[in-house]
């Protein structure tokens, strides 16, 4: 079949023609962006923490009533004392693996986050770092794998005001930052110089992965943690504690009665004391899940829509073509030839909407870029929005075509 | 005549239910969703303060230096302790509060129950005052309260519920971190969206209440911990909360309350004056590189509109126009399958304008069953974002009068003009032509 007699046929619905087409062509811009978005926001949610099993995790956040100062030294000790009985009654609960003090956990929102240098007394840091303070258990609680070096050991553990201002005497890191600091290998030994200060830290481990506390935006700071051999002490604590597999809610609903009966002046808060990492990591998330889902709605009602606008578009060129098409047919015509015209009629026109929509698609991206720092669309996005776009238009188009295709050769000879 | 164009138009619809179905759908969808995203957009973009907010100032001070700016040569986005303290001392603003965010502890009367946490600011008495802070008792504390270091304390109205069963609890005293404060103000429900006198520390909006207000100094002396952000471009040389104070590190939030330009302008120069005299004395090694915005730009600069919500905007007014381009295409259609009946009208000496009040008529027909059909899908579409948004923004989302007018407006007035060129194209119907072909 040719494409000419379908082009002339076109000239005479000019506007019809470029609407659809624009229709399809905003279709295709908004829908690639948006699948790209979702795509973004999916990967995203998923990417692993580096902790092992994290649903079994769960953090503990509470703060004691008229509790030393954190300023003096005496009432250092007296915190940490009160912070070691906590640890033990939490450690002696039946339904607990293990318990360790923590500043933060991956996704918290809520950190610290310190420079990292090579240098003593650097003036600006190589590079940004979470930074994690806990004791020996933190690393087996956490489940994160040690891939170089060694854990903490108890004699490794120090313990400080949250506010102190000297640096930790070991660390151990994540990968991505042994890659960044020591492209050579061998990060295990090293030492390392944190918030431009002149005393060395050694790296003694390091391990595969540990996201970052606080959000990030997806810059390199999302992977580059270290953790410290340090027990915090301040008038609140947090403890990272690790339930037996399906014992989590059993393990939670112990704590408040075992931290009150060690000391009952302190506030565990009732909403947010006691959560789950599974609930810290969907709070972190919904803005994410819920962006993916509403640019789901968006794409669903804009494809539905362009599908039925093609559908009624088509079926009111076919009524009114039915003498042509009755013509056709009694000149020999055949029912696939109406078929065939009418889906090519929507290919041609799909195609040059795809191609405005491409350029739309392109510019709406950039726009985005400029605007709101979303990241440059990969092409496959675009390609898989055009077929989708082919795709509907065709299956949007079967129906009428069909019903066109039916048109008996008679109707040539009636008068309208 | 109206009435006439109404019947014909009602007529014509029901001619074609599939037709008018679709179009009324296409309409509802499309309002539908950019009016959810535009009510969650409203209810994240608006003036917590639209009477004052122009006259409500936060100012920056650049206190370190060129290393310490961001790529865009800002300066911290909050104040150390000695700023704050030198700029409050100085008090060249009709009203001004450096403030900071605490979450101390209350302990109960009852001693069988378990202490409880609040959250609030440490603030000065002007805060009130500068931010019309409405009370359902008492008042906020006087300025000798603030240099007395009083023990005083304003609550909320949620708090004093929880306290005093809601009854005048000004007077009493309340036990805060071991310590008895008086009662000197109740608030009544206030609960600014953005929390924007201190965006710094609430990233702007908060599902939780501040219960708590206590005079700065007093916290200060009591050693109340900062509860906020704490960015420091250097280790403090000290430990502790002391350590704190006495370092360059921000943590403080600032307002001024200046009533016109020229107040403006000379607080401006007063900061630069203010910097000036600490790049002479050595302190500071740079030319003054201060910030003064009115709280709108201030919003603006700290981008309190989540850009997902400006995306998602975007992303249904999209879908809006996709829409209107897909009714003028079946309107497009519709209309010129009756350029016989056209044809007839103008023969019969119907003018053009007629033959558009006639179609516009129809059009904005569509345009209304629409829009009744969107308010009722904005209406699911606002309580389901409450499920799938970040809870602090999804619970400012709601459905009101002016968003429910708009919704009916929209939808009218884009059908209208998305009918406006196929009725064009209906008005240019020659009457011979169509005659005679029948």
């Amino acid at each position: 079949m040719t494409v000419h007699p379908i082009i002339a046929a076109l000239r005479r619905h000019k506007a019809g023609v470029v609407l659809i087409a624009l229709q399809i062509a905003l279709t295709l811009a908004i829908v690639c962006n948006a699948i790209f978005i979702i795509g973004q926001r999916i990967e995203r949610v998923n990417q692993p923490t580096g902790m092992h099993e994290e649903n079994d995790l769960f953090l503990i956040t509470q703060q004691w009533v008229g509790a030393p100062s954190a300023d003096d030294p005496a009432g250092v000790e007296k915190l940490d004392s009160m912070q070691q009985a906590d640890l033990a009654a939490l450690r002696n609960l039946p339904d607990v693996v293990s318990a360790a003090p923590i500043r933060s956990l991956p996704l918290l929102h809520s950190g610290s986050v310190g420079g990292i240098g090579l240098k003593p007394l650097q003036q600006k840091d190589t590079i940004d770092s979470n930074f994690y303070y806990g004791d020996e258990q933190a690393l087996p609680t956490l489940g994160l794998q040690l891939i170089a070096g060694r854990a903490f050991t108890s004699a490794d553990i120090q313990h400080k005001p949250m506010r102190d201002q000297s640096e930790p005497v070991l660390a151990i890191i994540t990968q991505p930052i042994a890659d960044k600091l020591f492209p050579q290998g061998n990060a295990v030994g090293k030492v390392i110089y944190l918030d431009s200060s002149s005393t060395p830290t050694t790296i003694v481990g390091v391990v595969a992965r540990l996201q970052s506390a606080v959000d990030t935006a997806g810059s390199s700071l999302t992977w580059y943690s270290a953790l410290f051999p340090v027990r915090q002490d301040a008038n609140f604590s947090r403890t990272v504690v690790r339930a037996k597999p399906g014992r989590l809610e059993a393990a939670m609903l112990a704590v408040r009665p075992a931290l009150y009966t060690v000391n009952p002046m302190r506030v565990i808060d009732e909403e947010h004391g006691v959560r789950s990492f599974a609930d810290i990591r969907a709070d972190a998330y919904r803005a994410d899940l819920g962006m993916a889902i509403l640019m789901s709605v968006v794409c669903l009602i804009l494809l539905s829509i362009t599908a039925a606008g093609i559908v009624g578009l088509t079926s009111f060129w076919v009524g009114q073509r039915q003498r042509q098409i009755g013509v056709r047919r009694t000149l020999g015509a055949r029912k696939i030839d109406i078929l065939h015209y009418f889906q090519l009629e929507n290919l041609l026109i799909a195609g040059i909407g795809a191609a405005i929509g491409i350029l739309l698609a392109l510019g709406l991206n950039l726009w985005l870029i400029i605007h709101f720092e979303m990241d440059r669309m990969p092409v496959i996005y675009v390609l898989i929005g055009v077929l989708a776009v082919l795709v509907l238009g065709q299956a949007a188009v079967f129906v009428p075509a069909r019903r066109a295709s039916n048109v008996p050769p008679v109707v040539a000879t009636r008068a309208v | 005549m109206f009435a006439y164009y109404l019947e014909l138009a009602i007529r014509s619809l029901r001619r074609s239910p599939g037709l008018t179905a679709l179009m009324v759908l296409t309409i509802a969808f499309g309002v539908a969703a950019s009016m959810t995203t535009y009510s969650v957009f409203r209810a994240v973009s608006g003036d917590p303060i639209p009477w004052k907010s122009a006259k409500l100032f936060v100012p920056q001070i650049d206190n370190w230096g060129p290393n310490g700016r961001g790529s865009d040569g800002e300066p911290p986005n909050a104040m150390d302790y000695n700023d704050a303290i030198t700029l409050m001392r100085d008090h060249r603003a009709k009203l001004q509060s450096a403030m900071y965010q605490i979450s101390p502890s209350i302990v109960p009367a009852d001693a069988s129950k378990h202490p409880i946490n609040v959250s609030g600011h440490a603030v000065y008495s002007e805060f009130f005052p500068m931010l019309d802070v409405p009370f359902l008792y008492g008042s906020g504390w006087s300025a000798d309260d603030d240099t007395q270091r009083a023990a005083v304390v304003v609550i909320s109205s949620k708090l004093n519920q929880k306290l005093f069963g809601g009854s005048n609890s000004v007077g009493k005293t309340v036990n805060i971190e071991g310590k008895d404060y008086r009662v000197v103000g109740v608030l009544n429900d206030w609960n600014p969206q953005p929390r924007f006198f201190d965006v710094v520390n609430s990233g702007g909006f908060s599902t939780g209440v501040e219960d708590v207000f206590l005079p700065f100094q007093r916290a200060i002396t009591v050693g109340i911990p900062n509860d906020g952000n704490t960015n420091c471009n250097a280790v403090p040389t000290e430990s502790g909360f002391v350590g704190l104070q006495h370092s360059a590190c921000v943590w403080i939030a600032y307002m001024a309350e200046l009533d016109d330009t020229a107040a403006a302008t000379a607080y401006k120069q007063y900061l630069d004056g203010y910097a000036h005299d600490l790049q002479q004395s050595g302190h500071f090694g740079w030319a003054p590189n201060n910030r003064l915005r009115d709280l709108p730009h201030w919003l603006d600069n700290q981008h309190v509109v989540p850009s997902d919500t400006k995306v998602s905007l975007l992303v249904a007014l999209g879908l809006l126009l996709a829409c209107l381009v897909n009714t003028a295409g079946l309107l497009l259609a519709k209309f010129l399958r009756r350029s016989s009946e056209i044809g007839v009208r103008r023969a019969l000496g119907a003018p053009r304008l007629a033959i558009y009040a006639q179609f516009l008529t129809e059009a904005s027909i569509i345009g209304l069953a629409g829009g009744v059909l969107g308010l009722m899908l904005t209406g699911v579409g606002v309580v389901s974002v409450g499920w799938v948004l970040p809870k602090d923004i999804a619970a400012l989302a709601r459905v009101d009068f002016s968003l429910l007018t708009l919704t009916l407006l929209v939808a009218v007035i884009a059908t209208t003009l998305a009918g406006l060129y196929p009725t064009f194209r209906a008005s240019r119907v020659q009457p011979a032509w169509q005659l005679k072909s029948n």
